[in-house]
C-alpha cells in the first residue's frame, strides 16, 4: 500500500514537473487564443521547433539556458511566418497555421538533420540545476519551471498593459475600432502571434531538455493540450480576476491537466490513448454552452458517455471472468454497443414521433 | 478644409451584380460645416463616409482633407484626422475592455504607440470629468466592461471617444438609428454640444429628415450614388420635412421617396 502511494507521489511529481513546463507553452496560447481571439496551429510546429533548435545547439556547444533564448526568437520567427500568410495574404486564420505548422516539419528536420536529437551526457538546464542544488531531475524542472513561468506572467501583466498591449488586446476584442483609432491590426496581429509562439517554442526547448532529447514529432497535439489546459484552468481556478490571476490559473490548468493525465495511465489506458481523452475533454469543454441549453443534446451525450463505461465495465468484467472467451469479450462489446444504440436510436424515434404529431394538428 | 472631387466606387466590377454606389460626388466643406447627409436606402450616404474613412478604397477620384490626399492611405493612417461614430453601438468601442482602457486607446488615436503604460493616473481625472459631463452616470463605472453599457451608452462613449483627440472632420454614419427614440434624442443633443464645443467639421448620415433640417448649418440629399440636393444657411433653415420631399421628388426626376424616407 505504502509502495503505491510513493509511485503515485513520484507519478504527481513528474506530472507537476511536466504541468510548469509545458504551461509556458499554454502562455503563449493564451496570447494566441484568449487575447488575440485566434485559433492558431502554428504551435504544433513552433513547440517541436523550440525543442529541434535548443536541443540542436546544446549539442553543437551551446549553453542550454542561451539555446532557450534562441528558440524563443526562432518560435517568434514562426509567428511572425504566419501573422504575414493571414494579414498580408489574406489566407484564413486557421489554415494560415496549418500552413506554417506543416513547413515547420521539414524545417525541423532540417534543423536537426535527423528525426531526433538525444542530449545524453549533455549539460542542459535541469542538469545545471541539479548539479548546484540538492534536488531531483523533477524538482529541478518544478523549480526552474516555476521561476520562468513568474518571469514570463509578470513580464506579460507588464506587457498588455502597455499601450501597444492594450492595443493588441483591443484587436482581439474588435478590430474595427482598432483601425478606426489609428492602430495597424495587421502589426497588431504579427505581434500577438509573434510573442505567443515565441512562448511556445521556448516551452518546446525546455521540455526536451527535461525529456533530454529534442525530436520533430514532440509538438503533435500541442494546440489541444493547450486549449484543455486553458478550459482545464478557467473552470477550476476561475476565468475572473486581474490578469496576472487569469493566467496564473490557466498554468495551474497545465499542471492539472498533467495531473489528470497521469492518473489516467494508471488506472491502465495506454498512452497513446492520451490523444483521444485530450480531444473529447476539450470538444466536452467547448460544447458547455451548447449543453446547457440543449436538453436533447445533453440526453444523447449522457447515453454515449453510460455506453462508453459500460463498455469498459463489460470488457473488463468478460476479462475477469473467462480471459480467454473471445466469444463472451465479443459478447459484452456487442451488449455496450446495443444499449447505446438502442437508447439513442429510441429516443430519436420518440422525438420524431411527437414531432409528427404536432404536425398533424 | 475637406475637398472631394469627381469620386467613384463600384461594386462587384463585371459581375451580374454591378452597381455604381458612388458616380462622381464632388464635395467641399469648409472647416466648421457641419453636414447632414440624408438619401434613400442604396444612395451611397454610408459609401461616401466609408470612402472617407478608408473601410473601402475609392476607384477613383481624389479626397484631399487640409491638403492631405487621403484616397491611397490606408485606414489606420487616416484615422489620424477622422473621428469616426458607426450606426452599429457594438462597432465603435471594445466589449472585452473597460471604459476607461476605451478612452485611452481613443485619446492615442493618430499618436505613436510605445510601451509607456496604456493609461495614466492623470488621464483617469479627465475621463472621469469628461464622462460626467455626458449625465449618464458613466463616471462611477469606469473599470466596467463596456459589454455592460446599453447600446445608448455604448454610443455615447464612442462620441467622447472619437472628439477626445480633436478630429479634422467627424463622421458620424447614421450613429442614432439603432436606439430607441429617447436614447437617441440625448445621444443627438451630445453630439450637438461636442460639435459646438469643439468646432468640429462633421459629416452626418441620417435617415431621420426631422434630425437632417434641425441639425448642422447645411444640407445635401444623395440619390442613386449622387449629390442631388445641397442647401445652406438661410435656406436650410427654412426648410420643412415636405419640402425636402418635394426636393426629392424633383431632383430624381418625380420617383417617389421610398417608404424609409417617409416614416422618418
Amino acid at each position: 500500500m505504502f509502495d503505491l502511494f510513493t509511485s503515485m507521489g513520484t507519478a504527481v511529481q513528474g506530472a507537476a514537473a511536466q504541468g510548469v513546463l509545458w504551461g509556458v507553452m499554454t502562455l503563449g496560447l493564451y496570447i494566441t487564443y484568449k487575447v488575440l481571439d485566434f485559433a492558431d496551429l502554428t504551435v504544433d510546429g513552433s513547440f517541436a521547433l523550440g525543442g529541434a533548435v535548443s536541443a540542436t545547439l546544446i549539442v553543437a556547444g551551446m549553453d542550454p539556458f542561451f539555446s532557450l533564448l534562441v528558440a524563443l526568437l526562432a518560435g517568434m520567427l514562426s509567428g511572425v511566418a504566419t501573422g504575414l500568410l493571414h494579414t498580408k495574404l489574406k489566407i484564413p486564420g486557421i489554415l494560415a497555421g496549418i500552413l506554417t505548422m506543416i513547413a515547420l516539419y521539414s524545417i525541423n528536420i532540417r534543423i536537426i538533420g535527423a528525426a531526433n536529437v538525444p542530449l545524453l551526457g549533455e549539460r542542459t538546464v535541469i542538469t545545471t540545476i541539479t548539479g548546484l542544488l540538492p534536488l531531483g531531475k523533477n524538482w529541478a524542472a518544478i523549480l526552474l519551471g516555476t521561476l520562468i513561468v513568474a518571469l514570463v506572467v509578470g513580464a506579460m501583466y507588464w506587457f498588455f498593459g502597455t499601450e501597444i498591449g492594450c492595443a493588441i488586446r483591443a484587436t482581439g476584442s474588435n478590430e474595427h475600432m482598432v483601425r478606426a483609432l489609428g492602430v495597424s491590426t495587421d502589426a497588431m496581429k504579427i505581434t500577438g502571434l509573434a510573442l505567443g509562439n515565441g512562448l511556445v517554442a521556448l516551452s518546446g526547448g525546455l521540455v526536451a531538455q527535461s525529456q533530454g532529447y529534442g525530436d520533430v514529432g514532440m509538438g503533435t497535439g500541442t494546440i489541444v493540450i493547450g486549449l484543455a489546459s486553458i478550459i482545464i484552468g478557467e473552470v477550476i481556478f476561475g476565468a475572473k480576476g486581474n490578469f496576472a490571476r487569469r493566467l496564473l490559473s490557466v498554468v495551474l490548468g497545465s499542471v492539472v491537466y498533467r495531473v489528470i493525465i497521469a492518473l489516467v495511465l494508471r488506472l491502465g489506458l495506454k498512452s497513446t490513448d492520451l490523444k483521444l481523452l485530450t480531444a473529447v475533454i476539450v470538444a466536452l469543454a467547448l460544447s458547455i454552452p451548447v449543453l446547457r441549453r440543449d436538453r436533447t443534446l445533453r440526453f444523447y451525450g449522457g447515453v454515449l458517455l453510460a455506453g462508453a463505461i459500460l463498455y469498459l465495465v463489460l470488457v473488463k468484467a468478460a476479462a475477469a471472468f473467462a480471459p480467454d472467451n473471445t466469444t463472451l469479450l465479443f459478447a459484452a462489446r456487442g451488449a455496450a454497443f446495443g444499449a447505446t444504440f438502442g437508447g439513442c436510436s429510441g429516443k430519436w424515434a420518440s422525438d420524431r414521433r411527437r414531432m409528427a404529431a404536432i404536425l398533424k394538428q | 478644409m475637406l475637398k472631394i472631387e469627381k469620386l467613384t466606387k463600384t461594386f462587384h466590377k463585371g459581375t451580374i451584380n454591378e452597381k455604381q454606389a458612388i458616380r462622381g460626388v464632388s464635395l467641399h466643406l469648409a472647416p466648421g460645416d457641419f453636414v447632414t447627409v440624408i438619401g434613400g436606402n442604396g444612395a451611397g450616404k454610408s459609401t461616401l463616409l466609408n470612402l472617407i474613412s478608408g473601410t473601402l478604397m475609392a476607384d477613383s477620384g481624389s479626397i484631399l482633407l487640409d491638403g492631405v490626399e487621403l484616397s491611397q492611405l490606408p485606414e489606420h493612417i487616416r484615422a489620424r484626422f477622422l473621428g469616426r461614430v458607426f450606426q452599429d453601438p457594438m462597432m465603435g468601442t471594445a466589449a472585452d475592455m473597460g471604459i476607461e482602457e476605451n478612452l485611452a486607446m481613443a485619446l492615442r488615436r493618430g499618436k505613436q504607440r510605445g510601451l509607456g503604460w496604456g493609461i495614466t493616473a492623470a488621464e483617469r481625472e479627465d475621463y472621469r470629468g469628461r464622462l460626467a459631463a455626458l449625465g449618464l452616470g458613466l463616471e462611477d463605472r469606469m473599470k466596467s466592461k463596456v459589454g455592460l453599457l446599453s447600446g445608448g451608452q455604448r454610443q455615447a462613449l464612442t462620441l467622447l471617444m472619437a472628439t477626445l483627440q480633436k478630429p479634422k472632420l467627424l463622421l458620424l454614419d447614421e450613429h442614432t438609428a439603432a436606439l430607441d427614440p429617447k436614447t437617441a434624442a440625448k445621444v443627438l443633443e451630445l453630439t450637438g454640444e461636442m460639435v459646438a464645443r469643439d468646432h468640429l467639421t462633421t459629416l452626418m448620415v441620417t435617415h431621420n429628415m426631422r434630425d437632417a433640417i434641425r441639425m448642422g448649418n447645411r444640407l445635401i440629399m444623395m440619390h442613386e450614388g449622387q449629390v442631388i440636393v445641397d442647401v445652406a444657411g438661410e435656406k436650410k433653415l427654412g426648410l420643412h420635412v415636405p419640402d425636402l420631399l418635394a426636393m426629392f421628388e424633383k431632383a430624381s426626376g418625380g420617383e417617389f421617396a421610398n417608404d424609409r424616407m417617409l416614416l422618418s
